[in-house]
């Protein structure tokens, strides 16, 4: 069960690794979490992750592969993740994504859908099966991993930012629907943060990294906010990008 | 039957629960014999989770009402979900009083016996467990009437059980006979927690109920100074034109929640220094309602909203008089971590019970309340329990909402056994709650 300060005792992270989502768990497990189950697709960064989560304090790990290319999956996977901890999950974090890559996406239907299923259709069915399983189970938080990109799509990879954009606004929705339940989503938008997602990119300004996302991220958990920024100040300069001329927009996007 | 969702009086960790109000013995045993998870609640007065139940039932006991006439012997039979408030106001008038009483009335009897919650007179007449004769009790294995004579493994394993055992459906329990509604108050101000602590050891055997307010947030000299007030129940010819009336009910509201920065620790500082300030140095044989000396709290409905939208934690310990540092140490950590805390109440204690999970021990108990919101606060009371375990003592599970499994273990060294009576009369684990789900208190 969950204290009362928002610390779980078990965590489920659904592309288990993610750098970004691995810097939380590190940062979960230092503090109270000793349970970690950790689903994505590739068996080896996986049970890295694990080995990392176990060194830092989680006492029980394990690991399921899916592939978020097949939504199919999607109710064995989170029955298996539900299974391996066998009690009331506290926290499940939905860390799926790919950045795709945009050239190609823009010339290729099947690679263009493949990144709206990885970053959309996959995620959504996962919320929507987590949705009825928390509200019977009457407790648990889900922190869905978004992106500012999120807020307003970027030209240089908008087959990302739009598939995030969507989930994104699902989960704002899905939070409201889950009020009076026991059960909470809370979305974290990251910015531009050096990872293997991101590596060999340009960065952009205010560019960070998973464990300074960590850091923002879990007391954001701790206070319960819906929609964490990290860095923070991307709050306020998303206010003003989302609303700027397209002119503008467009500039920046392409730089 | 409705979804709830439910949270203690520190208004954290909130879940959602069926929620029930059985109206008899009846009632309840068809709900145990319905469900898989299920725990009694009566008016939500523990801090913590311990009465909620994530995705289970939740029996809401106030419908289990009744006060029977109080015998000349002082013997009263109350339905579990009477609130001490319900039963001061009943036999007041009569010349009779709780025989314990908690920091606010409003508790069930039920409540009262699941957390066998103490006063003031501890140190002199121990937990409201002890003044109990008999109670009811509907298990998923059958109804039982416990005693310390009758199943006496059952009945201290209920009193302070956390629910886990069982649901109390009535108490039988021995009142205290009193001559007036006041007490007479002694008053003392002291600028050091030595000092203080010094006056206890040596004085609070003259007196029935004791209680020091500790400033946990003055460092150096001054650190932990106190009021300590003192009392016992007025006779008749101690003060003019007495009477025998039930105190006032509660005249303020706090109708919504605080910003949850109003607790800060500016604002707690000058709270603190005010209500030092305020405490004469020294008076003797003032005489106070019962209301304002017992339950001061109880004039303010809602008071856990001050706190703000995050809620607050209480964290309290007993450490054995053998290691009274360990008291002087935390207040140490506390003051040093600039974690904001409101005056915390330090109080001697007397013996526990014979069951698993008693709480009190003969030494010294702290309490402390501590809004939610800084960084450092988990780590801070992290270190409080390694303080209060290394002194061979424990935390209070009735305030506590964040201790960690392993080390509730360690303080309640007679745990097994508690979770084997558990086990013998609830052999399915139907007898749950987060708490339980938590700390790990009872077998699958």
């Amino acid at each position: 069960m969950e204290n009362a300060f928002g610390q779980p005792h078990n965590v489920i992270v659904l592309g288990g690794s993610s750098d970004i989502a691995t810097a939380i768990v590190r940062q979960l497990v230092a503090a109270r979490t000793r349970t970690v189950v950790l689903a994505g697709r590739n068996q080896h960064l996986l049970d890295e992750a694990a080995s990392s989560a176990a060194a830092h304090g989680a006492t029980a790990t394990a690991t399921v592969i899916f592939d978020a290319k097949d939504p199919d999956n999607v109710a064995a996977t989170i029955d298996a993740c539900f299974a391996a901890v066998g009690e009331p999950i506290d926290l499940v974090i939905v860390a799926v994504g790919t950045l795709g890559d945009q050239d190609v996406d823009e010339n290729n239907s099947a690679s263009a859908a493949v990144t709206a299923t990885v970053n959309y259709t996959w995620p959504v069915a996962a919320l929507s099966e987590l949705r009825g399983r928390l509200i019977a189970q009457g407790t648990g938080r889900i922190l869905v991993i978004s992106s500012v990109t999120a807020i307003r799509v970027s030209r240089r990879n908008y087959h990302y930012g739009a598939a995030k954009a969507g989930l994104d606004r699902y989960s704002e929705a899905l939070a409201v629907s889950l009020e009076g339940t026991g059960v909470s989503v809370q979305i974290l938008r990251p910015g531009f943060v050096h990872s293997k997602m991101t590596a060999g990119m340009k960065a952009v300004p205010f560019a960070t990294t998973p464990d300074a996302v960590a850091t923002v991220t879990v007391a954001g958990l701790a206070s319960g906010e819906r929609v964490i920024h990290a860095p923070r100040i991307l709050k306020w300069v998303f206010l003003v990008l989302r609303h700027a001329p397209t002119a503008i927009w467009s500039k920046l996007g392409s730089r | 039957m409705s979804r709830q969702v439910l949270y203690g009086w520190g208004r954290t960790a909130p879940s959602a629960a069926t929620v029930v109000e059985p109206q008899s013995a009846h009632d309840v045993t068809a709900h145990l014999h319905t469900s898989t998870a299920a725990i009694a609640r009566g008016l939500g007065r523990s801090y913590g989770d311990a009465a909620q139940l994530a995705g289970g039932l939740v029996m809401v006991n106030r419908e289990l009402g009744g006060i029977s006439p109080v015998n000349p012997r002082g013997e009263v039979t109350v339905g579990a979900g009477v609130s001490i408030d319900e039963l001061i106001r009943e036999c007041l008038p009569q010349g009779w009083f709780v025989p314990v009483t908690p920091g606010t009335r409003q508790v069930t009897v039920g409540g009262a016996i699941a957390a066998d919650v103490h006063g003031k007179n501890h140190h002199v007449d121990g937990s409201f467990g002890h003044h109990l004769i008999s109670m009811e009790l509907v298990t998923p294995t059958g109804t039982f009437t416990v005693s310390p004579t009758s199943r006496p493994e059952l009945f201290w394993a209920t009193v302070g059980g956390m629910g886990l055992t069982g649901v109390v459906v009535e108490a039988t329990l021995r009142m205290l006979p009193v001559e007036t509604d006041r007490v007479l108050v002694d008053t003392q101000r002291f600028k050091d927690l030595d000092s203080v602590m010094s006056e206890m050891l040596s004085g609070d055997h003259r007196y029935r109920y004791s209680v020091a307010w500790v400033d946990c947030m003055t460092r150096g000299a001054s650190m932990g100074r106190a009021i300590l007030t003192r009392g016992d129940h007025a006779r008749r010819d101690q003060v003019e034109a007495p009477t025998l009336l039930p105190p006032r009910g509660s005249r303020i509201t706090v109708p919504f929640d605080a910003p949850s920065g109003l607790l800060n620790p500016a604002t707690i500082r000058l709270f603190n220094e005010a209500w030092y300030r305020a405490a004469p140095k020294s008076k003797v044989a003032q005489p106070q309602g019962i209301g304002s000396f017992f339950h001061p709290l109880d004039g303010v409905t809602a008071w856990n909203r001050l706190y703000g939208r995050r809620g607050f934690v209480q964290y309290q310990f007993a450490v054995p008089d053998s290691a009274g540092d360990a008291v002087r140490q935390s207040i140490e950590t506390l003051s040093n971590s600039k974690v904001p805390s409101f005056l915390a109440v330090l109080k001697r204690f007397g013996e526990g019970t014979p069951g698993g999970l008693s709480f009190p021990m003969p030494g010294w108990t702290l309490a402390l309340d501590l809004p939610v919101g800084p960084a450092a606060l988990p780590q801070v009371l992290n270190d409080l329990d390694d303080i209060v375990l290394a002194a061979g003592g424990r935390v209070y599970l009735a305030k506590d909402s964040r201790l960690e499994a392993h080390k509730a273990h360690a303080m309640y060294p007679r745990l097994h056994e508690f979770a084997t009576t558990c086990q013998e009369i609830d052999p399915q684990g139907i007898l749950s709650s987060d708490l339980a789900r938590r700390l790990q208190l009872i077998r699958k």
